[in-house]
C-alpha cells in the first residue's frame, strides 16, 4: 500500500502539462529514430542527452524514456513492413508480422503488434509498482551459474519448441556461437577468430547480422521467385486499426502467457530478446493453430511483442535498483543519471523518491501516449506497402547499407552485412532456421562467459549448476524442454500410435522459425 | 572565483588567437571526432562527453564535435581505428592505460606507439571492496581469512588493470585468489552484492551507489595518502575516511588508472600542441572540477615528457607482472 501512495505522488509529478508535452515530443522523436535506418534507440537517446543537462532529472528521464518507448514501437514497424528488425528483441516479430503484411494485411499486423506491446508494457510496469523490493532481491540472487541456466533455458526452449528439424536447429545454433566468439574473449582476454582482419577485434554487431540475414536475405529470395512483382493492394481502413485491437482479448491466453514469460525473463536477467524468442517458441507449441505459425498468424505477432515489452519494462527495475544496464539504451540513460548527479543503485529508491516514482508513473502515462500516437500513424505506415516492389527493393538495400554503415562508420560492416545476406538466402534455400542463429549471435557470448565464470568458481565441477534450488530448477526445466520432443516421439513409438497424418504445413513454412 | 578568472582569461586568449593572422597556430578545419574506446555509459565515454560539453559550452573551437563509441574488443576497436587514421588531426581518441597494456598481453593490431599521446587527464583510484555484512574490518583481517580459504575476486576484463592489481595483492599479501573476469566493474559490484564473489577492486564511481545503499564497503584505498575529502557517502563516512592499504599492512602504495587522450600517429607537432592546449583549457573550467568531483577521480594533467615517463614506468611494472603470470604474448 505504501507503494500505491508513492505511485499516486508520482502521478502528480508525471501528469503536468510540461511533462505531458515532453512525453509527446519524446515519443514522436522515438518513433522517428525507430523507423529511420540505422538510427535506433541508443543513438537517438545519446543525441538527445546533451539537451537534458539543464533540466530537472525527472523531466529529463521522462523525455528520454518516452523516446525509448517510441523507438521500441517504431522498431516493430520496420520488422513488420520490411522484415528488418531494428532491435534484437523484435526479430521474433518478423516471423509472422512480415508474412501478414505481405499478405495485404499490414494494418492488422501493425495494430496487433502495437496493442499487444502496450499490454505487455502495462503488465511489466504494474509488476514494478507492486513488487519493486522483491524484484530487486531476485535479481541479486543471480550469479554466473544462474545466468548460464537462464540462457540455457532460452536455447533449450528453442530447440525443444522450434519447428525445424532439431539437427538443423543445432547446426544453426553452432554457427551462431562461432560468430558470437569473434573478437576479444572476456574470460581469457585473448583475440579469437579474427582471421587476420584487424577490425574484427570488435566482434560482429547484431544489427549488421540481422540486416543482412533478414533484409537482404529475404530480398534475394523474393527477387528469385518474382514473388513480390505485384504491389500489395492493402486496404487502408481506419476501422481495421480499432477492430484489430478489439480482437486482442480473444487471445487472452496468449497475451497472459507471453506477459508472464516476459516479466520472468525481465526480472531474471534473461532480457527481452530471450523473452520474445522463448514466448514465440512456446506459443508455437501450445497454440491450436501452431502449425500455421510463420505464415502470418495473429498469435505469432502477439506472443513475441507482448513478451518483449513486458521484459523490457520490468528489466528497468534491476537497472535502477542495482545499476546494471540491460541494454545499450539503458546504458546511455545511466550515463545521463550520473551526469544529472544521481547514482543508480539501491539508495535511489530511498534518496530520490520523486525521481523514481515520477519515472514509474510516467511509464504508465508514457506508454498510453505512445500507443495512441503510434496507432494513429498505422495507416501512414501501412500505405508504404502499396509502393510497388521495384521501388521498395532498392529502398530496402539502401536502408540496410546505411544502417550497417552507421553502426560504427565502417565499410567492413557493410561488406559483412552483404555476406550475411547471402548466408540468409542459403539458409532459406536449404531450410535451415534463422532464429536460433540470431539468438546464438545475440546471447551466445554472454552464455559462454557465464559458463566459464561458473567453471572458474567451481574449479571445473559441473556440480555448481545443481548447487542451490534456484539454479537446479532452471537447469532441470531447460533439460526437460530440450528432451521434450524426443520424449514425445518415444512415447508415441511405445504406444505404437501411427505417426500423425501428413503435416499440412510445407517444409518451407516450417523452416521460417 | 579563481576558476572563473582563469576561464575568462582563457576565453580572452581564444578570442585573441582567433584574431591573430592565419598560420600562427594550427586550427581544426573540419568537424572533430571524439572516439571513446568504451561503450555508451562507461567511464571513458563519460569523460569524452564531459570534454565535448565543456568545449561546446565555452566555444573553445569553431568546429563541431561528435562523440563516437568504439568500445569493441575491450577498447581495441577504437585504438585500431586511431591507428588506421594516421595523419588525420580531426580524430581524438579517449582511452585508459589499456592503450599500452592490451598490446602486451593479447594479439591486438595496435600499439601505443602507433598513436600520438596528448595528455593523461584524470586518475581513477582503486579500492578493495567486500560485502557489507562480511566479518572483515581491515585489509589485514581480509588477508588472514583469504590465506585460510581461497577467495573469489571479481573484476572487469581479463589481464587488465583489475587482474593485475589482484595478482599484486596475491604476491604482497601471500594469498591465493581466484580471479573471475566480468564485462565491467558494475557487473562485479552486483555480483558482490549478491554474495557470489568475496571481493573486487572497483574504482570509486563504480561502487559509489552500492556503498551508499549498504550492500558493500571499501576496506582500503590503493593510494599513497587518503582520498580527498568530499561529501559524506554514507551517514557517517566519506572517501577520506577510507584508510590507505599501506596503513593496514597491505603494502601496495599506489595503483591508479589514468584516463588518456591520443591523436592518431603521424600528425604534426603544431596539431598536437593545439589539442594539448585545448585540454588544458577544458581542465580550467568549473564544469571540469564538477565532473572530477562527481566521478570521484583525481585531477591530474600529464603531457609531453612527463606523460612519456609515466607510460614507460607503468609499462615496466606491467611487464614484470605479466611475465610472472606468463601472460606476455610471444
Amino acid at each position: 500500500m505504501e507503494n500505491l501512495q508513492e505511485l499516486l505522488h508520482g502521478f502528480n509529478i508525471a501528469i503536468t502539462m510540461p511533462h505531458l508535452a515532453l512525453m509527446v515530443i519524446g515519443v514522436l522523436l522515438g518513433i522517428l529514430v525507430g523507423v529511420l535506418p540505422g538510427l535506433g534507440a541508443p543513438n537517438g537517446v545519446s543525441l538527445l542527452l546533451p539537451l537534458t543537462f539543464g533540466m530537472q532529472p525527472v523531466s529529463a528521464i521522462i523525455l528520454l524514456s518516452s523516446m525509448y518507448w517510441g523507438a521500441l514501437f517504431g522498431g516493430s514497424v520496420t520488422s513488420i513492413l520490411f522484415n528488418i528488425p531494428g532491435e534484437p528483441s523484435s526479430v521474433a516479430t518478423t516471423f509472422d508480422g512480415y508474412p501478414m503484411a505481405r499478405d495485404g494485411r499490414p494494418t492488422t499486423a501493425l495494430a496487433t503488434a502495437f496493442g499487444s506491446a502496450a499490454f505487455g508494457a502495462l503488465v511489466g510496469v504494474i509488476l514494478i509498482t507492486f513488487l519493486a523490493s522483491w524484484v530487486a532481491e531476485v535479481a541479486l540472487a543471480f550469479g554466473p551459474p544462474e545466468y548460464f541456466a537462464v540462457y540455457f533455458l532460452a536455447f533449450a526452449s528453442f530447440v525443444g519448441m522450434g519447428g525445424a528439424a532439431p539437427i538443423k536447429t543445432v547446426v544453426a545454433l553452432g554457427i551462431g556461437f562461432a560468430i558470437a566468439a569473434i573478437g576479444i574473449d572476456t574470460v581469457s582476454g585473448s583475440v579469437r577468430l579474427t582471421m587476420g582482419v584487424d577490425e574484427l577485434v570488435k566482434g560482429v554487431n547484431f544489427v549488421v547480422a540481422v540486416m543482412g540475414l533478414f533484409g537482404i536475405g529475404e530480398l534475394l529470395v523474393a527477387v528469385e521467385e518474382e514473388f513480390h512483382a505485384r504491389a500489395v493492394s492493402s486496404k487502408i481502413d481506419w476501422r481495421e486499426v480499432f477492430r484489430a485491437v478489439g480482437r486482442l482479448p480473444r487471445h487472452s491466453v496468449a497475451l497472459l502467457r507471453s506477459a508472464a514469460i516476459g516479466c520472468w525473463m525481465g526480472i531474471t536477467p534473461g532480457g527481452p530478446t530471450a523473452a520474445s524468442f522463448m514466448s514465440y517458441g512456446i506459443a508455437r507449441r501450445f497454440s491450436r493453430r501452431g502449425r500455421y505459425f510463420g505464415t502470418g498468424e495473429v498469435e505469432g505477432i502477439i506472443s513475441p511483442e507482448t513478451a518483449d515489452h513486458a521484459a523490457g519494462t520490468s528489466a528497468l527495475l534491476p537497472m535502477l535498483s542495482l545499476g546494471i544496464p540491460g541494454s545499450a539504451t539503458a546504458a546511455v540513460m545511466m550515463g545521463g543519471l550520473m551526469i544529472w548527479g544521481l547514482n543508480p543503485g539501491p539508495m535511489l529508491f530511498v534518496d530520490q523518491k520523486d525521481f523514481v516514482w515520477g519515472l514509474i508513473a510516467s511509464m504508465y502515462v508514457g506508454n498510453i501516449v505512445a500507443v495512441v500516437l503510434v496507432l494513429l500513424t498505422v495507416p501512414v505506415f501501412a500505405a508504404l506497402m502499396r509502393i510497388p516492389f521495384v521501388v521498395i527493393a532498392p529502398l530496402i538495400v539502401i536502408i540496410c547499407v546505411v544502417g550497417a554503415y552507421s553502426v560504427s562508420n565502417s565499410y567492413l560492416d557493410v561488406v559483412m552485412m552483404m555476406g550475411f545476406g547471402i548466408v540468409g538466402y542459403l539458409f532459406k534455400k536449404l531450410f535451415y532456421p534463422l532464429a536460433p542463429l540470431v539468438l546464438a549471435i545475440v546471447i551466445g557470448d554472454k552464455a559462454e562467459d557465464a559458463f566459464r565464470q561458473s567453471m572458474l568458481m567451481s574449479k571445473g565441477s559441473l556440480g555448481i549448476f545443481f548447487a542451490n534450488r534456484l539454479v537446479t530448477c532452471l537447469v532441470v526445466a531447460g533439460i526437460v524442454l530440450l528432451l521434450l520432443p524426443l520424449a514425445l516421439q518415444l512415447g508415441r513409438m511405445l504406444l505404437r500410435k501411427p505417426a500423425l497424418p501428413g503435416d499440412p504445413t510445407t517444409s518451407q513454412e516450417k523452416v521460417i522459425i | 572565483m579563481r576558476n572563473m578568472s582563469i576561464f575568462l582569461l582563457s576565453a580572452a586568449a581564444i578570442v585573441l588567437a582567433g584574431m591573430t593572422p592565419a598560420g600562427a597556430a594550427w586550427q581544426p578545419q573540419k568537424p572533430i571526432e571524439f572516439v571513446a574506446t568504451a561503450g555508451p555509459g562507461g567511464g571513458t565515454d563519460n569523460l569524452a562527453r564531459a570534454v565535448q560539453n565543456i568545449i561546446t559550452k565555452y566555444k573553445l573551437t569553431d568546429q563541431p564535435i561528435v562523440v563516437v563509441n568504439k568500445g569493441g574488443g575491450s577498447g581495441a576497436e577504437g585504438y585500431v581505428y586511431g591507428k588506421a587514421s594516421a595523419g588525420d588531426p580531426h580524430k581524438v581518441i579517449f582511452g585508459t592505460s589499456n592503450a599500452w597494456q592490451q598490446p602486451l598481453v593479447s594479439k591486438v593490431a595496435f600499439n601505443y606507439i602507433d598513436l600520438t599521446p596528448i595528455a593523461a587527464m584524470a586518475q581513477d583510484e582503486f579500492l578493495l571492496w567486500v560485502k557489507q555484512d562480511s566479518p572483515y574490518k581491515t585489509a589485514g583481517d581480509y588477508l588472514k581469512a583469504a590465506a585460510a580459504n581461497e577467495f573469489k575476486m571479481g573484476g572487469a576484463q581479463s589481464k587488465d588493470t583489475d587482474e593485475v592489481l589482484t595478482r599484486m595483492i596475491e604476491k604482497v599479501g601471500h594469498v591465493k585468489l581466484t580471479y573471475i573476469p566480468f564485462k565491467s566493474g558494475a557487473e562485479a559490484a552486483v555480483q558482490l552484492a549478491g554474495g557470489h564473489i568475496d571481493s573486487h577492486v572497483n574504482n570509486p564511481s563504480e561502487s559509489l551507489g552500492q556503498w551508499r545503499g549498504g550492500t558493500q564497503r571499501p576496506l582500503c584505498a590503493f593510494s599513497p595518502k587518503r582520498l580527498p575529502q568530499g561529501t559524506k557517502i554514507t551517514a557517517t563516512e566519506g572517501w577520506s575516511d577510507v584508510p590507505t592499504c599501506v596503513e593496514q599492512g597491505l603494502d601496495i602504495a599506489q595503483y591508479e588508472q589514468p584516463r588518456t587522450v591520443w591523436l592518431p600517429g603521424k600528425v604534426t607537432p603544431e596539431q598536437a600542441a593545439f589539442y594539448v592546449d585545448l585540454m588544458k583549457k577544458v581542465q580550467a573550467t568549473p564544469e571540469w572540477k564538477d565532473y572530477i568531483e562527481k566521478t570521484s577521480q583525481v585531477d591530474t594533467f600529464l603531457t609531453g615528457d612527463a606523460l612519456d615517463k609515466f607510460i614507460k614506468q607503468d609499462l615496466e611494472h606491467l611487464k614484470q607482472v605479466a611475465s610472472e603470470q606468463g601472460w606476455l604474448i610471444k
